[in-house]
């Protein structure tokens, strides 16, 4: 329609320049806000969104939900949209492009008889393939997929049959989705390939001054770094190291690395290295304590790739406003600081010294092998205390009054013993090949399981002296049985 | 022993503890509380910074339960966090709290290779927060042993090595091997003394021996719990009760 005419049928028309510049920068910030719901957002033409939700799905209550939510969203930022979640990506685009619905989700094997009676245009084809097929007659995808592979390759080449193969999912096609980009991120490209160690440690020095500048004028400290050398052989090794709190002392985080610079191969020579800061948190705002979140549990996924596609039409621009409008004018995205928890007990006597030796043992032995034990409220025994990472909060001390082993043996080791009668503490044990006559014997002290755990046999826990005096925690799994042997462990050395 | 030569001894004894201590004044110490056994050591009580051998015996060679316990005894009188690092982890906080170190001030590193944990105790020692380390080691080298008591020298910490072998014929070698540290302790088990007449498993009875110590004289002690926090300690040849057989008593 000319400008003229849409003027006359409305003279209030507001008219704006076309600025497809400005469309695909708007989208292309657009797909990174997507990234709330998967890693792999990607930009679809100029007016659409891809989205790879493979194993993101659950996270929102299904992809039902993931679907509603994403369509409320965007229409809080005033876009209109439609979206399509289905196996393959050429499914999700048609139906979300050519799809009865403004919303449609097929489910996991439905692509083909979702994209039977649809126009043939839904399937991507070039042009002028397009045209030919009408011309042919052919208007609906159910038409061209039955016609014979062998006409079909004759006329058009592989064209039409890989778009019917990509839609359908007999063939794959990869998404392409935009690259992470981390908050902060220092480079140095070099003149020569360097190769050296002492260059490289030279070389890191400098990223990491210069990113701890950056970082200082952002007012944020970093938790993650993760250092790239690209050589110039093609590889591209990475070191990652990771600390307690949020750090920007450049000696600290040098020396993270230096304990592992050794695993870079520089092979025939590096020619540029980054440094990125993947996970930063606010410096100045102390925190009083840090809770590291275990690995999160392997996410479900459906067979095969989940894909929303979503064609976008922008609205009048004054209805973006609210929440959402707000994160998608701080965009790129800057992770916010995670929920404290409220202080369960007087923090324990950490300072930053102590901060920097723990990430020092943590860059060397692996973040998990430098804990703290915690008390529980368990009576059972492996129950009772549990590793906590460094700056987790402290809860309670320890309430049983009988007394506990200063040395726990990591799985209770099975020992044979001879006791007399069904409540009596072992006569002899053979414990790692050395028989120990038992002198003295306090117990039983029966503990049962938990209720709300998996039930577990009751065990009847001795404590036992032999003739030199040293003393063991035995128990007997399970109750007495007659005609059945009882087994004995050992859990523990006492002092 | 004539007046003179006494105090020709007493002359070369203070220019050998100059030596030792780099021709500084006195070595700082702390007091670990177990009464006799504090006043036999050289200044009243254990150097700061310093390595202290300790070891167990017999089968707790491996286990290490007194040992750690003894430790836990030790460092109970030192306020601040202690770093233990542990190839087995196997500690029990809640035995180790009843010797009076608590769970808040340990932070434990699992270390598996002796390579490892003696780079964590010398990395320990020059950290700033720490108050004494606890390496459990089997191997101590000349060169490495060294090194953490320097560190150890550097810093004003005291470093802690619990000694555990996994065969008792490298524990017999490696028991009676020289070392840089200040001070060797063996730690042994002794049968309870329940009061007559009441069944079950008495307090805990240890036997100390201080098997080499710089600057000082060896000795032996038992150390009686009535309760943990208060052991008893009397020189081992006084003690009354059954004779114990001592295992050999080494000197250094």
């Amino acid at each position: 329609m000319a400008v003229a005419d849409a003027q006359a049928l409305l003279p209030a028309l507001l008219l704006a320049d076309a600025d497809p510049a400005a469309d695909a920068a708007f989208l292309a910030r657009l797909a990174e806000w997507c990234r709330r719901w998967t890693p792999y957002p990607a930009v679809d033409g100029s007016d659409g969104l891809l989205l790879d939700i493979t194993g993101c799905a659950h996270l929102y209550g299904g992809e039902q939900a993931l679907l509603d939510e994403a369509r409320a969203r965007l229409g809080a930022l005033g876009l209109s949209s439609r979206g399509a979640i289905a196996d393959t990506p050429g499914a999700a685009w048609a139906l979300a492009h050519y799809g009865s619905k403004a919303a449609t989700l097929v489910p996991p094997g439905g692509a083909r008889a979702a994209l039977l009676p649809l126009d043939i245009s839904a399937l991507r084809l070039l042009p002028e393939d397009a045209q030919l097929l009408a011309r042919l007659g052919l208007t609906r995808v159910e038409e061209v997929a039955a016609l014979p592979r062998a006409a079909l390759a004759r006329r058009f080449g592989d064209r039409v049959a890989r778009r019917l193969d990509e839609a359908f999912g007999a063939a794959p096609e990869p998404i392409n989705p935009l690259r992470w980009r981390p908050a902060h991120r220092s480079r140095l490209a070099f003149a020569e390939p360097i190769g050296a160690p002492e260059d490289i440690a030279r070389a890191v020095r400098r990223l990491i001054e210069d990113l701890c500048r950056h970082l200082e004028c952002a007012g944020v400290g970093v938790r993650r770094l993760v250092l790239a050398a690209y050589c110039c052989d093609g590889e591209a090794p990475q070191i990652a190291v990771g600390t307690a709190r949020p750090a920007r002392d450049p000696r600290h985080l040098a020396k993270l690395f230096e304990e592992k610079l050794a695993a870079i191969d520089p092979g025939l020579g590096i020619d540029e290295m980054t440094l990125d800061a993947t996970i930063v948190e606010p410096f100045a705002a102390r925190q009083a304590e840090l809770r590291i979140d275990p690995p999160s549990r392997a996410a479900e996924s459906r067979e095969g790739a989940a894909v929303v596609a979503m064609p976008l039409r922008r609205a009048s621009s004054n209805a973006r406003k609210g929440g959402d409008a707000e994160d998608l004018a701080r965009l790129p995205w800057v992770p916010k600081p995670p929920k404290r928890a409220e202080p369960a007990s007087p923090a324990p006597p950490i300072d930053d010294g102590l901060a920097a030796f723990i990430d020092r043992l943590a860059a060397r032995l692996g973040p998990e092998n430098v804990f703290r034990l915690a008390p529980v409220e368990s009576h059972v025994p492996e129950r009772a205390q549990q590793t906590l990472p460094i700056f987790a909060p402290f809860k309670r001390s320890w309430t049983s009054s009988a007394p506990r082993p200063v040395r726990l043996v990591a799985m209770p080791e099975a020992v044979e013993a001879v006791a007399p009668v069904p409540d009596d503490p072992p006569l002899f044990f053979v414990w790692r090949r050395v028989r120990r006559r038992v002198v003295r014997a306090d117990g039983p002290e029966r503990v049962a399981s938990e209720w709300w755990h998996e039930s577990a046999p009751p065990r009847d826990y001795y404590r036992v002296e032999d003739e030199e005096g040293r003393r063991y925690w035995l128990f007997r799994a399970g109750l007495y049985e007659p005609g059945l042997a009882p087994r004995w462990y050992l859990h523990g050395v006492f002092a | 022993m004539t007046a003179p030569e006494k105090s020709a001894l007493e002359a070369l004894r203070h220019r050998i503890r100059a030596f030792e201590t780099g021709g500084g004044a006195v070595r700082p110490v702390f007091r670990p509380g177990l009464g006799a056994i504090d006043r036999a050591l050289p200044g009243g009580g254990l150097a700061r910074g310093a390595v202290h051998e300790i070891l167990g015996a017999g089968g707790d060679e491996e286990d290490g339960a007194l040992p750690a316990a003894f430790a836990a005894l030790v460092l109970r009188r030192l306020e601040g966090v202690v770093f233990w690092c542990t190839g087995a982890a196997d500690l029990g906080a809640a035995g180790l709290a009843a010797f009076g170190l608590g769970p808040e001030r340990l932070v434990i590193a699992r270390t598996r290779r002796d390579e490892d944990a003696l780079w964590a105790a010398e990395e320990g020692l020059r950290a700033e927060g720490v108050v004494a380390v606890v390496a459990e080691v089997s191997a101590l080298p000349d060169v490495a042993g060294r090194r953490l008591q320097l560190a150890a020298e550097a810093a004003g910490r005291p470093l802690f090595a619990i000694r555990r072998w996994r065969e008792a014929s490298r524990a017999a070698r490696e028991r009676e091997r020289p070392s840089a540290a200040a001070t060797r302790w063996r730690v042994a088990a002794l049968p309870s003394l329940p009061p007559p007449g009441e069944p079950g498993v008495g307090c805990p009875r240890w036997r100390v021996d201080l098997v080499r110590c710089r600057g000082g004289h060896p000795g032996s002690w038992i150390l009686e719990f009535d309760d943990a926090a208060h052991p008893r300690a009397f020189p081992a040849d006084a003690a009354d009760g059954p004779a114990v057989a001592s295992p050999g008593r080494a000197r250094a």
